[in-house]
């Protein structure tokens, strides 16, 4: 099947708008007739049920936490973009458009980026009409802040909780249509396959993850909003649940798996501290508005603080290198992701690193709080000059804008951050690739539709930070509501869709056998212990640093490990009751295959672009290069085992952005 | 450290459930106590027993899944956290720990740890929104200018991740430290103002239909609340509440 990606015709601009008025529309009275399944009820999933039930359709929303207002969406931290120009600094929709496919390295596909950018800032109107609590200057109106690779300030934001308040938002506006009967929720159950009747989608079947019954729901189509796949490495900021099964289960079905390899590696979080740990912990991208990353000069007092005979805060100015400023002086601190992790895991291979595991930086607050304070200090007429008090003024400053995340850094590592600066380093934190989609956000399923971190579709091969609440809202609020009545325009006489059908038995049956087999395979190595092996290859051998050889072992392990974790893995307890360790066990094996297809996929890809960093591909300053023979999306056509998926190119066309070199400096 | 854990079991929500006894050595003062327990069930499984369930996701503080009663507290001896954040650095060497589901008559347990919050959810159904619809045909963001103080206060309240602590902690039971949140962040913003009345209302109603007992002005809710949500939201609420019943 030949990718298309159904791009309206016309100038960039008019295109969304244009196509809004020629797709097909389902009248009111027709929409009632209709059903519509929603997986996953995170920024894009709650967002997209709470506006399809507010436009008539029945829908059907699940998730596996135990409510909708869990999902992982809740711990976005610093933010959302939105091309409001509110600061009057030169925003633009096309400012946010060029700044995103330049953020994600020449990977997106432009109209999509610029539809993003263009429904943002009705985002923000949106979330406040809902009574989103944003941050508020002293004059009523809204605040922003910076985020990475950019230079405007159009980050909307609420704390450090942003995440939380637009996903209680989306949540509010689901439980106004459950209230109304208009949402049907299904919480604490998992997809765990798509039922395709008559090459479309038509259904989902379940478990319910306290009685474990296998349940079948029908609907005239589907759409997946169930995040992203950073817990294939084990350790990442993802939550415990997050997990890649219901996007791999449509895969297998036929929907195309595009840029796999894609991952975000976040430069700012808390290091690994030990073996038991199981999960790692985000400090928010905006914490480099007012942070400066540095280690030491000189390898003496690398050892030093190492061997606690020195603390940061006694190292003197001139002996600390802010290797982002030096670098990339530009942007600063505030360089993009991709780039700042991969500064960091510059300078502590080097030997630099600042803590007994040689993999953190430091993240230092003390100019801000002098800085802030010095302001604080004038406006009340205090002393300037006194420099515990400005200290203690800017403290108060930078409390009020990050303080969960002080909190947060203090509780987990046993240090305050108000008195020493934070050590930090990369940990995966969001998978760029996904389930692929065209402009409609439809996969190559007819019918099933796949939105927010799900897709592959708008952040190219990094993405800018607070980009993934905007696109999130963006596919659920605006998006996906219009294009799916086009489809479902044909679907108005079909009535309800039966699940006494061959194809619901099919599905049901292997899902039944699949549960079956894990139960009675009576091995002797837990789930995690799997989990975290597989965990092992991926940040090894597919992390912040890629090539062919280590890839290619990675395909060969990861294999084996898949047919070891089939006759070794022990799951305890029985099928049709509350048990954790199923869930886990059939989530892992859902890893296993698409951690396999995840580093061919990185074989394939002969260049860095973004979070994808080949070793054999870099500037002599050690900068991404990338090269024009990849500027393409790939999309793997599922053929049974990962290693005989089928490529599909979908090539990336610049009409409105020269491509060139990336550049920060 | 070697701990020994006593903890709730209970097969599901028919069984009757005990407490039952457990050994664990090694434990490293910088595990999270979830991580602790991780640990726990990985020896389970090896010893072919089950591992003991409990809720959990973000490990972050929050998402508010993850809940237990932990030697008498909710979210255990910490302040201003969940049980994820909370780390085996406050335990010591030797220490007996007493690890307990939320107990309420509005949360029956599900399986060992693991209890119903539902309860919750169905009070928001009942008002806890704006009737706005997700259109985008609003008004520009900064139309509707909100005094800084009230805005701050109607995040404080929103920044309520639903975990249930403040129900398990509360003598009766009672979830008025939650609604209180709720309807605060509402009733503190001009866009939540047009319905307020019958928000007040008809939040309250479900809430007493769910089972939930009265506030009795104990103040353990804030005590135990992971983000410090006040009292104020409970004073609050019952004035939007007096106001919203003299108005009919």
């Amino acid at each position: 099947m030949a990718l298309d990606s159904k791009i309206p015709k016309g100038p960039l601009a008019d295109k969304w708008t244009n196509h809004k008025n020629t797709i097909n529309l389902v009248n009111p009275a027709n929409k009632r007739l209709i059903d519509v399944i929603v997986v996953g009820t995170g920024l894009a999933g709650g967002s997209a049920a709470a506006t399809l039930a507010e436009l008539g359709y029945n829908v059907k929303a699940f998730c596996f936490q135990d409510s909708p207002r869990r999902a992982h969406s809740i711990a976005a931290q610093g933010g959302i973009n939105a091309a409001k120009n509110y600061q009057g600094d030169g925003d633009s929709t096309y400012r946010l458009f060029y700044d995103t496919v330049k953020g994600g390295d020449y990977r997106s596909r432009e109209a999509n980026v610029y539809r993003l950018a263009e429904v943002s800032a009705n985002i923000i109107d949106q979330c406040v009409a809902q009574g989103v609590p944003f941050a508020r200057e002293y004059g009523g109106l809204l605040d922003n802040r910076s985020f990475g690779g950019v230079l405007v300030s159009r980050t909307f934001y609420a704390a450090g909780q942003t995440g939380q308040q637009l996903l209680l938002g989306a949540y509010s506006a689901m439980n106004r249509q459950i209230g109304r009967g208009k949402i049907k929720m299904y919480n604490r159950h998992e997809m765990l396959d798509v039922v395709i009747v008559d090459g479309k989608a038509r259904g989902i079947i379940t478990r319910n993850l306290v009685t474990g019954e296998i349940e079948r729901h029908s609907a005239h189509a589907v759409v997946l909003g169930t995040g992203g796949y950073g817990n294939v490495f084990f350790l990442s900021t993802n939550a415990m649940g997050s997990n890649v099964t219901a996007a791999w289960k449509a895969h297998k079905r036929g929907a195309y798996f595009a840029n796999p390899c894609y991952t975000q590696i976040h430069p700012t979080c808390i290091p690994v501290s030990g073996d038991h740990q199981s999960k790692l912990t985000l400090m928010s991208e905006s914490l480099r508005n007012d942070g400066r990353i540095w280690v030491p000069k000189h390898k003496k007092d690398v050892e030093a603080i190492r061997a606690g005979k020195l603390k940061p805060t006694q190292l003197a100015e001139e002996d600390r290198d802010y290797y982002l400023e030096r670098r990339y002086p530009a942007f600063g601190n505030l360089v993009p992701r991709d780039v700042a992790s991969r500064a960091a895991k510059e300078r502590c291979d080097a030997g630099y690193g600042v803590n007994a595991t040689g993999e953190a930086v430091y993240l230092d607050f003390a100019s801000a709080f002098m800085r802030y304070g010095k302001e604080q200090a004038h406006v009340k007429g205090l002393d300037e000059n006194d420099e515990a008090l400005v200290k203690q003024l800017g403290q108060e400053v930078v409390k009020t804008k990050y303080g969960n995340l002080f909190q947060m850094y203090e509780k987990i590592v046993d240090q305050n951050p108000y008195e020493t600066p934070m050590m930090i380093y990369p940990a995966v934190h969001y998978t760029m690739g996904g389930v692929w989609v065209d402009y409609n956000l439809q996969t190559t399923v007819p019918g099933l539709y796949c939105i927010g971190e799900a897709n592959f579709s708008d952040h190219g091969a990094n993405r800018l930070g607070a980009s993934a609440l905007m696109q999130g809202l963006a596919d659920g609020y605006f998006v996906l509501p219009y294009t799916i009545g086009d489809y479902l325009a044909d679907d108005i006489r079909t009535g309800p869709i039966p699940t006494d059908t061959p194809e619901f038995e099919t599905a049901e049956k292997e899902v039944r056998a699949n549960i079956e087999h894990l139960i009675n395979n009576n091995g002797t190595k837990s789930v995690d212990h799997f989990h975290k092996r597989l965990g092992k290859i991926m940040w090894n051998k597919c992390g912040m640093a890629r090539n062919a050889q280590d890839l290619k072992s990675a395909i060969t392990e990861i294999a084996e490990l898949r047919a070891e974790f089939w006759k070794e893995v022990r799951v305890p307890g029985t099928a049709d009751e509350f048990n954790e360790e199923l869930a886990k066990a059939s989530r892992v094996a859902d890893f296993l295959e698409l951690g396999e297809l995840f580093a061919k996929d990185a074989l394939l890809r002969e260049e860095s672009a973004g979070g994808h960093f080949r070793e054999e591909y870099q500037t002599p300053e050690g900068e991404a290069m990338r090269r024009k023979e990849f500027q393409f999306v790939s999309a793997w056509e599922y053929k049974g085992e990962p290693k005989d998926a089928v490529l599909h190119k979908e090539d990336l066309v610049y009409e409105n952005i020269e491509v060139k070199e990336r550049s920060y400096k | 450290m070697n701990l020994t854990l006593k903890i709730w079991r209970q097969k599901n929500a028919n069984d009757k459930g005990k407490m039952v006894d457990y050994k664990i050595n090694d434990v490293s003062p910088d595990m999270s106590f979830l991580e602790m327990l991780d640990v726990l069930n990985d020896q389970l499984i090896n010893e072919g027993d089950e591992p003991v369930a409990f809720d959990h996701d973000c490990r972050e503080g929050i998402c508010g899944m993850c809940s237990l009663y932990i030697n008498g507290e909710a979210h255990g001896p910490d302040r201003g956290i969940t049980t994820c954040q909370l780390h085996m650095r406050k335990f010591k060497d030797g220490d007996t720990i007493y690890i307990e589901p939320f107990r309420a008559k509005a949360f029956p347990v599900i399986k060992d740890l693991v209890v119903d919050r539902s309860a919750f959810d169905r009070i928001q159904h009942a008002g806890g929104f704006i009737s706005v619809n997700t259109s985008g045909n609003t008004i520009d963001a900064n139309a509707i200018p909100v005094n800084k103080h009230d805005a701050d206060d109607a995040f404080s309240a929103a920044t309520c991740i639903g975990c249930g602590a403040c129900v398990a902690t509360c003598k009766n039971s009672s979830a008025m430290l939650f609604v209180g949140a709720k309807v605060s962040q509402f009733a503190l913003l001009p866009q939540g103002k047009v319905e307020a009345t019958d928000r007040v209302l008809n939040m309250v109603k479900q809430m007493d239909d769910e089972g939930f007992g009265n506030c009795t002005n104990t103040g353990a809710c804030e005590v135990e609340c992971p983000k410090g949500i006040s009292l104020e939201n409970i004073a609050r609420m019952n004035s939007e509440y007096i106001k919203a019943s003299l108005k009919g």
